[in-house]
C-alpha cells in the first residue's frame, strides 16, 4: 500500500443488501465510466470525493448494464427497452431511490425515459451534486492551483439543451479559484461535440470537417489552459480535438470532478 | 350596388376556396398516426402567448427577430382597417367609420400608415437579406427555385399591398380637399401626405380611378394572399399557433416511447404471450412514410416556414454533411402533399410504392447527433429530432439496415452490456487499487 494512502473499497449494492444496508445513493458508473480508460479516471475522482465527504453510496458493479441510451438514439428501440427493463428490475430490487451519475446520457435516460417502464428515480448529475454540496457548505475549495489558469467549459448537449442544466457546472467552476472564459457558442447555443446519437461509435458521414474539430477550434479561441467537460463522450471528442491540433501537451482536458479532486488533493 | 355584389361574391369565393384548402391540409395532417395531446392546457396556452404571439424564440437572432415583429405585428394591425373596408364594401359606403370616430379617425388611419411603413421596412430588409446580402441559410441546397421564389413572392406582395394603402390614402385626401362627391372630409393622414405632391396635379377623374384601383387592389390582393398561403411556406402564419400549443412539454432529451415494443419486450422477458392487438393490425416500427409518423410530426412539417435557423446551427450541416433539419421538414411536407393529391385522385387506399426514403437518404439521417440544437433554434417549436428518429427506427428495426458499426455496438450491448467489447464481469475493474490521500 502506498504511504499515507487510504485504500477505497467501492461499496457494491449486492454486498450492502446482504448485510441489510441500504445506501442513500446509487452511483451509476455507466459503460464509459467503467470501461473507457480516460473516463475511468473521472469515476475514480468522483468516488474519491464521495468517500472524502462520507456520502452513503454504492454501485451496481457487474450487475450494471448498458443504459440503452445509444441503442435508443441509434433507432434500436427494442434493445433500448430491454436494457431499460433489466436495469429497472435490478434497481427496483435494491429499492433504489436516488441515483448519481457522471454521464449526462445516462442521466437523461434514467431520469426522463425509465419512468415509462416503472423506473422512477431522482437522478442527479455529478455537477448538480457538487453544486449542492458547495451551496450547503459541505464542500469548499481553498486551493489556488488553478488561480492563474483559464478554464473554458463545454456544455454537454444531454445536460444542457436536453435537460436545461447550465448553471450547476458553472457554479461548481466558480467555486474553484480560476479564470473562466465562455466559448462563443455556449449554454443553449452550445455546439455539440459530435459524439451523441450513436456518432461516437461510427465514422462520421462525408463532410468537410469533423464536428469535434469545429468545437475545439472554438474552445481554443478562448486561449484556455484547461478545456472542462462533464460528459464521457465530450471528453473523448475534446481530447481528440486537442490531439488533432497538437495542443494536448499545453492544454488539458478535465472533467469537473477531476478539478475538484485535484483541488482537494485527494 | 353592383360593386357591393361583386365585393360580396369575391369574398365568398375567396373564403370558400380558402376553407377548401384548409380542409385538405387538415385531412392530410390527420393522415398521421394518432397520438393524444390533451394535457397541461394552461401551460400550453402560456407557450402560445410567449412563443407564438410573443415571438420569444425569434429574438434569439435579434436582427431578423425584430424585423419579423415589425412585419408580423404591423400586418395584423394594418388589417384592423380591413374592418372598415369590409363594411364599406358591403354597404357601398366610403370610410364609414370616420363619422363615428370623428377626430380620432385620421389619427387611427395615420397610425395604420405607420404600421404599413413598418411592414414595408421589414419586407424590404428581408428581400435584401435574401437576394442582396444572400444570407447563407437562404441559399442552402434545399432552397431551390421554388422555396426562394415563394419567399420573394410573399415579400413583394406585402410591399405592393402596403404601397397601395399609401397611394389610396393620398388620392383620397386630395379628392376630399377638392370636395369631390363621395369623398367627404375625414382629415389628412400623416405618412401618405408625402405622396400628395406626386399626385396633386392629376385630374380628379384619374385620382378617383387611382383611389378605386388601389382600394380594389388592396382587397383583391388580400384575397389572393389568403389563398396563396395554403400553397406556401407562409402557412406558418396560421399553423404556428397550433404547433406551439401542441409542443412537446417533456424534457427536450426524452424521446417518444413506443408502447408496442414495451409489450413485446415484456413478453420476451417474462416468457408470456403478448396480448393480441384489438384489431390485429401490425404496427410498423418507426416510419418510412408520412402515415407512420404522428399527426404532430406532420403538423411540424406544414408549420415549417423554411427559415433555416435549425440548419444554421446543426453541427452536421455546419461541418458540410448532407443532413439539414429544414430539408427533412420540407421533404416530409412535400411527400405529404403528394400523398394527399394521390388520395384526391385515386381514393384513400392508393399507394404509389414510394416513401420518405425516396427524398431523405440514410446518409442524412445517420449524421444526426440528436443534440437538439435544431429544436432549440426553431421559433415555432418544431421537433426535427423526433421525425429523424422515427425514420432511423424504421431503418434499424424494419429494414435491419443500420450502419455496420452500429450493428456491432448493438450486439455488444446485447451480449456484454456495454457498447464496447468488454466482459460484463470486468465492470468493476476501474475500482481496483483505488487509493486516496489520507485526510
Amino acid at each position: 500500500m502506498p504511504e499515507n494512502k487510504r485504500k477505497i473499497e467501492v461499496p457494491v449494492m449486492a454486498d450492502l443488501f446482504d448485510k441489510g444496508d441500504k445506501p442513500e445513493y446509487l452511483l451509476w458508473v455507466g459503460s464509459a465510466g467503467a470501461f473507457d480508460d480516460r473516463y475511468k479516471k473521472v469515476t475514480r475522482a468522483f468516488v474519491k470525493i464521495l468517500t472524502h465527504l462520507n456520502i452513503s453510496y454504492a454501485v451496481l458493479g457487474i450487475e450494471e448494464d448498458s443504459s440503452g441510451d445509444v441503442a435508443r438514439r441509434a433507432g434500436n428501440e427494442m434493445l433500448f427497452q430491454m436494457q431499460a427493463m433489466m436495469n429497472i428490475e435490478t434497481m427496483n430490487a435494491y429499492e433504489v431511490k436516488k441515483i448519481l451519475t457522471c454521464d449526462p446520457h445516462a442521466f437523461n435516460t434514467l431520469k426522463n425515459e425509465y419512468s415509462d417502464y416503472d423506473g422512477n428515480y431522482e437522478v442527479i448529475h455529478h455537477t448538480q451534486f457538487l453544486q449542492q454540496l458547495i451551496a450547503e457548505g459541505k464542500l469548499s475549495i481553498n486551493s489556488d492551483i488553478y488561480k492563474d489558469k483559464t478554464l473554458t467549459y463545454h456544455d454537454p448537449c444531454y445536460l444542457g439543451r436536453a435537460n436545461g442544466e447550465y448553471d450547476a457546472p458553472r457554479d461548481v467552476l466558480n467555486a474553484i479559484p480560476s479564470k473562466k472564459v465562455e466559448m462563443k457558442r455556449n449554454k443553449s447555443n452550445a455546439l455539440c461535440c459530435g459524439a451523441g446519437g450513436g456518432q461516437m461509435f461510427k465514422e462520421a458521414e462525408k463532410g468537410d470537417k469533423e464536428v469535434f474539430i469545429e468545437r475545439i477550434e472554438e474552445a481554443l479561441e478562448t486561449k484556455p489552459d484547461i478545456v472542462v467537460t462533464a460528459c464521457p463522450y465530450c471528453m473523448v471528442m475534446m481530447t481528440d480535438g486537442l490531439k488533432y491540433k497538437n495542443k494536448e501537451e499545453e492544454i488539458k482536458n478535465y472533467d469537473i470532478a477531476e478539478l475538484i479532486e485535484q483541488s482537494l488533493e485527494l | 350596388m353592383i360593386n357591393s355584389i361583386i365585393f360580396i361574391l369575391l369574398w365568398a369565393g375567396a373564403i370558400a376556396f380558402f376553407a377548401w384548402n384548409i380542409k385538405k391540409i387538415s385531412r392530410n395532417i390527420k393522415l398521421g398516426r394518432d397520438i393524444e395531446i390533451k394535457d397541461n392546457k394552461k401551460k400550453r396556452w402560456g407557450l402560445v402567448l410567449k412563443i407564438a404571439v410573443g415571438q420569444s424564440k425569434m429574438m434569439k437572432l435579434p436582427i431578423s427577430g425584430i424585423l419579423h415583429v415589425l412585419v408580423y405585428a404591423g400586418f395584423i394591425l394594418v388589417n384592423i382597417e380591413m374592418l372598415e373596408v369590409m363594411i364599406d364594401g358591403v354597404a357601398g359606403t366610403h370610410r364609414i367609420l370616420a363619422s363615428i370616430f370623428g377626430f380620432l379617425y385620421p389619427i387611427a388611419i395615420s397610425s395604420f400608415e405607420f404600421f404599413a411603413l413598418f411592414v414595408m421596412i421589414g419586407c424590404i430588409a428581408f428581400l435584401s437579406r435574401r437576394n442582396v446580402m444572400k444570407v447563407d441559410r437562404f441559399w442552402k441546397p434545399e432552397m431551390k427555385w421554388w422555396p426562394r421564389l415563394d419567399a420573394n413572392l410573399i415579400l413583394i406582395t406585402e410591399v405592393v399591398l402596403m404601397t397601395s394603402i399609401f397611394i389610396m390614402n393620398a388620392s383620397d385626401y386630395i379628392l376630399q380637399t377638392r370636395g369631390v362627391e363621395h369623398y367627404h372630409e375625414v382629415g389628412s393622414f400623416l405618412l401618405s401626405s408625402f405622396f400628395v405632391p406626386m399626385l396633386q396635379n392629376l385630374p380628379s377623374e384619374t385620382l378617383i380611378l387611382i383611389e378605386r384601383t388601389c382600394w380594389w387592389l388592396h382587397i383583391v390582393g388580400i384575397m389572393i394572399f389568403l389563398n396563396y398561403i395554403p400553397y406556401s411556406k407562409h402557412f406558418h402564419v396560421f399553423l404556428s399557433f397550433f404547433n406551439v400549443y401542441y409542443s412537446k412539454l417533456e424534457p427536450v432529451g426524452k424521446l417518444a416511447n413506443m408502447p408496442s415494443i414495451t409489450t413485446e419486450v415484456k413478453s420476451m422477458l417474462t416468457g408470456e404471450e403478448p396480448p393480441m392487438d384489438e384489431d390485429g393490425e401490425v404496427e410498423a416500427f418507426g416510419a418510412q412514410d408520412v402515415k407512420e409518423l404522428t399527426w404532430k410530426h406532420l403538423m411540424d412539417s406544414y408549420t415549417c416556414t423554411e427559415c433555416g435557423r435549425c440548419t444554421a446551427v446543426c453541427p452536421a450541416n455546419l461541418t458540410g454533411k448532407l443532413l439539414s433539419p429544414r430539408k427533412v421538414m420540407m421533404d416530409i411536407r412535400d411527400r405529404l402533399e403528394l400523398v394527399g393529391k394521390n388520395i384526391d385522385k385515386n381514393g384513400p387506399d392508393f399507394t404509389d410504392e414510394k416513401s420518405l426514403f425516396d427524398s431523405i437518404s440514410a446518409e442524412e439521417l445517420w449524421a444526426c447527433t440528436t443534440c437538439n440544437a435544431c429544436t432549440n433554434a426553431c421559433p415555432v417549436n418544431i421537433d426535427q429530432v423526433s421525425s429523424i428518429l422515427e425514420l432511423r427506427r424504421y431503418i434499424v428495426m424494419e429494414q435491419a439496415a443500420a450502419p455496420s458499426e452500429l450493428n456491432a455496438i448493438f450486439s455488444n450491448i446485447e451480449n456484454n452490456g456495454a457498447p464496447w467489447q468488454f466482459a460484463q464481469d470486468d465492470r468493476m475493474l476501474w475500482a481496483d487499487e483505488l487509493y486516496m490521500n489520507e485526510k
